[in-house]
């Protein structure tokens, strides 16, 4: 579903962030995404999502090469990924529903069935009740909630968040994961970078540790469900 | 699931319809609410665009009423004809009941030697001088006003050469130098009207390009998010047309509000002119399809301008976080 096959991303400056990465996520597959600050995972993941193009190599998401991707497609690509952002990027003159509305308003669906899946996507994050309140009467630990109400009100296949639990209690950051579990289990390909240590013993599942540009280690999620003893 | 799971789902087609309609009436509606929440900045937008339509229009307003005011009435073009002074009045008369039957001829006036004479002695204040002469000096004139459709200066000069031909006439005298020079006037105003109408449609689609500019940068956040979030850019561009529209329809109806109130301050003053020319002309305004044409092309403008600007300007955001 996600293959990167020697993908280099250098940004404008000279950085680069990735140098000849290679990986394969298949589908329904849920995945971590670790590594030390400034690694490359928020690059890797703006990769998936077509916000940035690979400088060399080739990113292929469900057998199609990114790089091949006309404008108007992308658009269509971008609107079957959700994605969580490490700094939310909400709109601070809307409010809450707009906000959360936004992915299905830019993809015309009708104006019910919006209402009933924003108010679905905020239940589930726990915001329901919160529609009309502004982003920033929101903490920020609420604000990245909308951004994670935001990424799945879609109903993506690829789901991918950046540090979505950045700012959580460790019961709520239990109960984002929650969510993205939920989405996983009826076949959503997940993606996560995450810096949370406490996060990623407690979820068994497969991760990526990136560094010096690529994946150091792979350590796939059976190995680590054997450690924890099931 | 692999396979399809990036396709797009297609949604059946009436659904897809009615989401359309939705969406467009939706931005159609809120994009207006938007201008109404801040009115100053729109009703300043209003006004430059409508003015700069009504200037051609009001200038079309005036071609239509000299070109009216001009050849209808017979008496700016009326053409003097002095008989030969041998003539009687009896012959005069047969002079002009034949010349009334000509096609370019709308009216002829006969004033005899007596009844110039009487004239004269009445305005000149020569009373007594004129009273010296025992002969009647002045011949018998007929004052002749062509038919409407013969004012043009080709017209005038076949008729002006005809009448010299007659035999019982002396002299004609017709001014032909107005003639011409209204015509030319009018020609010369009515390209400066067209001139003039595309240089400030230019400039109603520049304004609009600028203002729409502006909004764009704006709401610049909303632009990049939208299309982190797969917004297409014809989703994008929406709002800045609807407001393009706006803008220019607005300067439309304002432009229709501006020459209609030209033409109810004007006309007061045009009739009690034309009154002491003894015509009872009445100012005209545009034909009805020239509002609707003024509110059409305030629209269309509009929706074009900002349609360049949006189309420029929103193909360089792209977000790159
Ligand atoms: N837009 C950009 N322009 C230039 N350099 C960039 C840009 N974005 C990221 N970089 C550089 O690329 C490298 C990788 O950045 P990236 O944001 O992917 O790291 P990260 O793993 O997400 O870090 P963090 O955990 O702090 O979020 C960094 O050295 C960064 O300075
Ligand atoms: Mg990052």
């Amino acid at each position: 579903m996600i293959r990167f096959e020697t993908v280099t991303k250098r940004y404008a400056n000279g950085r680069e962030a990735l140098a000849a990465a290679s990986f394969h996520v298949s589908p329904g597959e849920m995945v971590f995404l670790t590594g030390h600050s400034g690694a490359g995972k928020s690059t890797l993941l703006k990769l998936v999502a077509a916000i940035e193009r690979p400088t060399r190599g080739t990113v292929i998401i469900n057998r199609q090469s990114v790089s091949a991707l006309s404008r108007s497609a992308v658009a269509a690509f971008r609107r079957r990924i959700g994605m969580v952002f490490q700094d939310h990027k909400l709109l601070y003159d809307r409010p809450v529903f707009d906000n959360v509305a936004l992915p299905l308003v830019v993809d015309g669906v009708s104006r019910r069935e919006v209402d009933k899946r924003v108010r679905a996507a905020l239940d589930q994050v726990g915001l329901l009740g919160r529609e009309t309140g502004f982003p920033m009467e929101l903490s920020t630990g609420e604000q990245q909630r909308v951004g994670i109400a935001r990424a799945v009100v879609s109903r993506p296949t690829i789901l991918i968040a950046d540090e979505p639990t950045g700012n959580l209690d460790p019961d709520l950051a239990v109960d984002v994961m929650a969510i993205f579990q939920r989405f996983n289990a009826v076949g959503t390909t997940v993606l996560i970078a995450t810096h949370d240590v406490h996060l990623i013993e407690r979820f068994p599942v497969r991760r990526l540790h990136l560094g010096q540009g690529r994946v150091l280690r792979d350590e796939p999620a059976a190995a680590l469900g054997d450690s924890h003893g099931g | 699931m692999a396979d399809e799971g990036l396709s797009v789902t297609r949604r059946p087609f009436r659904a897809r319809l009615d989401g359309w309609l939705e969406r467009h009436a939706q931005v159609c509606v809120g994009t207006l609410g938007r201008l109404y929440a801040r009115p100053i900045a729109t009703l300043l937008i209003w006004t430059v665009i409508g003015v700069a339509l009504a200037l051609p229009a009001l200038l079309q307003v005036t071609v239509r009423n000299l070109e009216a005011a001009g050849p209808g009435q017979g008496r700016a073009y009326a053409i003097d004809v002095f008989l030969k002074p041998v003539l009687g009045v009896p012959q005069a008369r047969q002079v002009a009941d034949r010349l009334r039957e000509r096609d370019d001829v709308a009216r002829v006036e006969l004033i005899t030697a007596e009844e110039g004479l009487a004239e004269f002695r009445l305005r000149s204040g020569f009373g007594e001088a004129l009273d010296a002469l025992t002969d009647n000096p002045l011949p018998a004139t007929l004052i002749i006003s062509p038919s409407p459709n013969s004012t043009t200066p080709a017209a005038l000069a076949h008729l002006r050469d005809a009448l010299q031909a007659l035999p019982e006439v002396d002299q004609v005298v017709a001014d032909m130098q107005w003639a011409e020079r209204l015509q030319a006037l009018l020609a010369a105003a009515k390209r400066i009207s067209n001139g003039a109408g595309l240089l400030l449609a230019l400039a109603v689609l520049l304004v609009v390009g600028q203002v729409v500019r502006g909004d764009i940068e704006t709401r610049r956040a909303e632009i990049e998010v939208s299309k982190l979030l797969g917004a297409s850019d014809g989703f994008v561009r929406r709002p800045f047309l609807y407001t393009g529209f706006w803008y220019g329809f607005g300067g439309g109806m304002l432009a229709l509000l501006l020459v209609l109130g030209a033409v109810a301050w004007v006309s007061p003053t045009v009739v009690r002119l034309a009154a002491l020319y003894g015509s009872n002309f009445r100012m005209l305004g545009l034909p009805i399809s020239g509002y609707l044409s003024l509110v059409a092309s305030g629209a269309v403008l509009g929706w074009l301008g900002s349609g360049f600007a949006a189309t420029w300007r929103l193909r360089q955001i792209e977000p790159g976080l």
